[in-house]
């Protein structure tokens, strides 16, 4: 939910209102505790939206890039239209879907799987298209299969760029959940609205924000760790 | 399909935009907000975007940077700063929103600079120019279309993070949108959806223009380029996109 804060003016000079003689510290170990429940429903919240909103969007955007680069009159309308979406503010983009599905969690799993879908089209795209083209004649050559021409050539070759876009587009959607306030379904953002509508809060503000930053970096360090386990030849190579 | 055509009949009413409060003043709040994050961001991350790239250091502190900035909700930064002494208002969105336009600026500016051939700077300093007539003459026309790129990812994504303050009670064209929520008035909410999308495409649109007018050689627009160098490096979209907003 959404709220203005609206600040009363201080008559003389020495009026203090009680929500500022309070103390209000910035972080506070004993807020943590006692909600923790609620912390965690909000985190699984949270992971939950972005898990899906990443997976529907590499399911969507792989045939995309597929098809973008069979030919250049594919590629420029995909990365103009994806270019139009990253353009749309999130916040715009949730209002349009909200009259279509009202207030759950699809209205933001719609809008963040709009957006890791556009940063993940344009980094498979690049992962496939940096796999040089002897090497695919080659593999056509000596009788590969096209869809054994993409497990075994593509993938492999493209692997890291596609790594290097899927941890960019959780990272991102990550710090995009929170903007699901809007419709009640923020993950943690909601603790960020929630301190700020309980007289400005701020342990319960920062416990959000930084459960957010958090949640981002071992999102980013799982998926750096699954791309070393996928990619064992480069570790080899590095050594 | 009936609250876009309420949508559209809010838009059509110029009471709405002519309005105290109305569309043209929230439109003037959302640009000056956004044109003041974006030149704070500027005054930060050019000097220091040009000093890192012409000494060729300090590489990894940008991209780590870039990628922690990528980290941090933006709703996050714009409620710590209403709630920090420097209070709810334009002042708090306008340093809230510049903190987000420096990476983009500065890691465009880096690699824009630090891309120019150490050659090409050999060749201008035998032909007798300073210092500072490399830097304007050589570096820095060959720097322009990143650093162009870094200034026009960051606008972007400034006006279109704008609307998040309306959130945290702050102004702008998102206003509308929380407003239309808050009221269950889907017309107005979408109203006010349309015209910040409308209004971060044009600042796209127009940005994309201004460096194409300005980018001397040979000009490619933006849109139709795919990241290719960028592939075999394994590292794709470091330049090119900022985060949505």
């Amino acid at each position: 939910m959404v709220l203005l804060s609206v600040r009363p003016e201080l008559g003389a000079a020495g009026d203090v209102l009680a929500v500022e003689e309070a103390p209000n510290p910035w972080f506070d170990p004993s807020y943590v505790s006692r909600n923790w429940d609620t912390i965690l429903g909000y985190l699984g919240e949270h992971v939950r939206l972005t898990v899906a909103a990443v997976l529907l969007g590499a399911v969507i955007a792989l045939p995309l890039a597929l098809l973008a680069r069979r030919s250049r009159w594919l590629a420029g309308p995909v990365l103009a239209l994806s270019t139009v979406v990253y353009t749309i503010p999130s916040l715009a983009l949730f209002a349009f879907v909200l009259p279509l599905t009202g207030l759950s969690a699809t209205t933001v799993l719609i809008g963040l799987t709009a957006y890791s879908l556009v940063i993940l089209v344009r980094n498979f795209l690049a992962g496939l298209q940096g796999v040089p083209p002897e090497v695919r004649e080659a593999a056509r050559g000596m009788g590969l299969s096209p869809a054994q021409l993409f497990l075994r050539v593509d993938l492999p070759l493209a692997l890291p760029a596609f790594m290097a876009g899927l941890r960019i587009a959780t990272v991102s959607t990550v710090a995009l959940v929170t903007v699901g306030v809007l419709v009640g379904h923020g993950g943690m953002g909601q603790l960020i609205t929630g301190g700020l509508a309980a007289n400005e809060y701020r342990a319960e503000i920062v416990t959000g924000a930084l459960g957010c930053v958090l949640l981002a970096l071992v999102a980013d360090l799982l998926l750096a760790g699954l791309e070393r386990l996928l990619t064992p030849w480069a570790r080899v190579a590095r050594t | 399909m009936n609250d876009f055509e309420r949508a559209i009949s809010y838009l059509n009413d110029p009471f709405n935009w002519t309005r105290r409060g109305g569309i043209l003043d929230l439109l003037g709040e959302h640009v000056r907000v956004s044109l003041a994050a974006v030149a704070i961001a500027m005054v930060v991350a050019l000097p220091l975007g040009v000093l890192l790239g012409r000494a060729r250091r300090g590489s990894g502190p940008v991209v780590v940077l870039s990628n922690v900035s990528r980290a941090i909700p933006t709703l996050a930064l714009l409620t710590l700063f209403a709630v920090s002494p420097i209070g709810f208002g334009d002042e708090a969105t306008a340093l809230a929103l510049a903190i987000f336009a420096v990476p983009p600026i500065l890691t465009n500016t880096f690699v824009g600079f630090r891309g120019v051939d150490a050659d090409l700077r050999e060749a201008a300093r035998a032909m007798g120019m300073s210092r500072g007539q490399v830097l304007r003459r050589v570096e820095a026309p060959l720097a322009a279309p990143l650093v162009l790129t870094g200034i026009r990812t960051a606008t972007v994504q400034v006006v279109a993070t704008a609307t998040l303050a309306a959130l945290v009670g702050g102004g702008g064209l998102g206003r509308l949108i929380n407003l239309g929520f808050g009221q269950h008035d889907y017309g107005v909410m979408i109203a006010g959806a349309l015209l910040v999308a409308v209004l971060a495409m044009g600042t796209e649109l127009l940005l994309v223009a201004v460096s194409w007018a300005v980018t001397p050689g040979p000009r490619r627009l933006p849109f139709r380029r795919v990241p290719r160098a960028a592939a075999a490096s394994g590292t794709p979209e470091l330049t090119a996109a900022g985060v949505p907003s």
